[in-house]
């Protein structure tokens, strides 16, 4: 494997913070670690790093692969992205992908030990918010000696990220890039995520969350909240594409097993996620999506919460998603134009639903190429 | 002189003041914005729908937003322009007066221009019996991108009819402005336009 446009093989870090972290919610961490990559090169005037921030089951792993064996398998998810000559050129950009709080991917969180009890936090590991995984990431840049970030870039909950640095950090941010995400959660948006959540908390394997000690992960509600996301992934077109009502057994059988061809889609994705996700994880990161809102402490008003910001902006949307429709996105674009922030918007073309932030439409990657280049280091 | 090879965009320039918001409909690859960035030092946003178009203009170092402009301006608020201007694309739009409407709702004044149906050789052409193909009029009738198909004595009345005040007008022929009956020799037509009742200023 030597693709020139690959960032090639990479190994994880580990950076340790033994400092307390106040979070959000009221309570803190103790210390944490937070695992990360980076790729590309520092340059001598620290004013080429670009942070990757990662949606609901994404990591710290944006590009490259682990193993030279199997490159596409073990492949970092926006590695059609990033890398040299890609749009977020590694050639240009110093890139750093890290893995937030309470992930299931090596940073802390519930499958960590809690060191007042020796044991896994568990479900005793503190909710957290997009504003803590920024104020962590923050940390991080500090360690890495990253004084301003040339830019934050994230879909989805990974968009969230990049905007809520944007206010937090408004003198650390030059720009951010915001694709596929939204100022805030619809109450259809909350309620696709409690269904989620009630299917893990209801499974009698998740013992109040300290599953870890039983030996048995709630797996059966994991798969269940999976299956519940992955309809909110797809677009209504697409599903009808790939899927249609096709037949399994192209006739029709009275029973409840596999059908139609989209339930051994949606069960193979459910079994998938469920192998190797944490469920403490997916509750935790469905609720720092639900809490998101910016503009709840400015009495909903977006424009002033928005106020703060000193970032130009670039921010994409997909014509098919309904998760995060292009509305969504256009909410925070006029509330950036009230602001007399620098914005361009792309509204792009693309059947594959909320997921299409990930593939590499053409007109989706020349926007978001033709961005980055333009950004003077 | 003459930047981009666009007689119109001097004109236009001279009715901005340095500084200016200029919000730009139908921005294609954001040439005249970039031009007014660089003379003007205006804060420019340009609307274009064309994916093509969008990715140029971010590369022109020019502000794009990919909305469609049939689904009219109402995200925009008002006053928040000193000139919303729309270069030759006005006849590409259904929602003429309901869109004018909004240019002078979100900016301080308009500037809008357009290809000029009566002038002479269009005359001339209809008259032969064939629809006018022109330098600013390049498509043939089965493939044109053009809806609304007007002339500058119709465009000054519906101003007159709707209430909306001709600050200045100009119009050109083969890059050359042209004073004397500008319907009969003008092949484009520039507008200043602005709300009755406010201000006149440039």
């Amino acid at each position: 494997m030597n693709d020139p446009r690959s960032v090639g093989l990479v190994v994880p870090q580990t950076a340790r913070f033994d400092k307390v972290l106040e979070l959000t919610s009221g309570a803190s961490l103790p210390g944490f670690e937070l695992v990360y990559e980076t790729y590309g090169t520092l340059n001598a005037a620290r004013s080429n790093a670009v942070l990757v921030c990662h949606a609901l089951s994404g990591s710290h792993h944006v590009a490259g692969f682990y193993d030279a064996e199997e490159p596409e398998k073990t492949a970092g998810w926006w590695d059609n992205l990033v890398g040299p000559g890609k749009p977020l050129d590694t050639n240009k950009f110093f890139v750093v992908g890290v893995n937030n709080l309470g992930s299931c991917y090596g940073s802390t969180g519930p499958m960590s030990v809690n060191p007042e009890t020796g044991k896994p936090y568990g479900a005793d590991f503190p909710l957290v918010t997009v504003a803590d995984w920024v104020k962590a990431q923050a940390w991080l840049s500090d360690r890495l000696g990253i004084d301003t970030w040339a830019a934050v870039v994230g879909g989805s909950l990974g968009g969230m990220q990049a905007l809520e640095w944007t206010l937090a950090y408004p003198e650390r941010v030059r720009h951010g890039v915001i694709i596929a995400s939204a100022p805030k959660l619809s109450a259809q948006n909350i309620a696709f995520n409690e269904v989620a959540r009630q299917a893990i908390l209801s499974d009698p394997d998740f013992h109040g969350g300290h599953y870890y000690e039983h030996g048995v992960v709630p797996r059966n509600g994991l798969r269940l909240a999976r299956m519940v996301g992955h309809i909110t992934y797809l677009s209504d077109d697409q599903m009808a594409e790939k899927f249609g009502r096709q037949l399994r057994h192209g006739e029709h059988r009275f029973n409840y097993d596999v059908e139609f061809e989209i339930e051994s889609y949606l069960r193979y994705q459910g079994d998938k996620f469920a192998g190797f996700f944490d469920a403490n994880t997916y509750l935790l990161t469905t609720k720092a999506l639900d809490y998101f809102d910016p503009a709840f402490a400015y009495g909903g008003d977006l424009r002033a919460a928005l106020a703060r910001a000193k970032a130009d902006f670039f921010v994409a949307s997909f014509t098919t998603d309904w998760r995060f429709a292009p509305e969504r996105s256009r909410e925070i674009v006029y509330a950036l134009l009230h602001n007399g922030r620098k914005v361009s918007y792309a509204e792009v073309e693309c059947d594959a639903g909320h997921d299409s932030f990930l593939l590499d439409s053409p007109h989706y990657h020349a926007a978001l190429g033709a961005y980055l280049e333009g950004i003077v280091l | 002189m003459t930047l981009y090879g666009r007689f119109d965009f001097d004109c236009i320039a001279r009715w901005i003041t340095p500084g200016e918001r200029v919000l730009d409909l139908g921005c294609g690859d954001g040439a005249l914005l970039k031009f007014l960035q660089q003379e003007k030092a205006i804060h420019g946003y340009g609307v274009e729908l064309d994916p093509g178009n969008v990715s140029a203009c971010i590369a022109n170092g020019v502000n794009v937003l990919q909305f469609d402009l049939e689904r009219g301006l109402s995200g925009f608020e008002d006053d928040s322009f000193d000139h919303v201007i729309m270069s030759l694309s006005l006849q590409t739009v259904r929602h003429t007066v309901p869109l004018l409407k909004e240019m002078l709702r979100v900016g301080h004044e308009a500037v809008v221009s357009f290809p000029n149906f009566a002038y002479k050789p269009h005359r001339e052409a209809i008259a032969a019996g064939h629809m006018p193909v022109s330098k600013h009029l390049p498509y043939d009738w089965y493939d044109s991108p053009n809806v609304r198909f007007f002339t500058i004595a119709d465009f000054d009345a519906l101003c007159a009819e709707q209430g909306i005040q001709v600050r200045e007008r100009v119009a050109f022929a083969e890059g050359v402005e042209v004073s004397e009956d500008p319907n009969l020799n003008g092949e484009l037509a520039l507008y200043r336009l602005g709300r009755l009742g406010s201000g006149t200023g440039v």
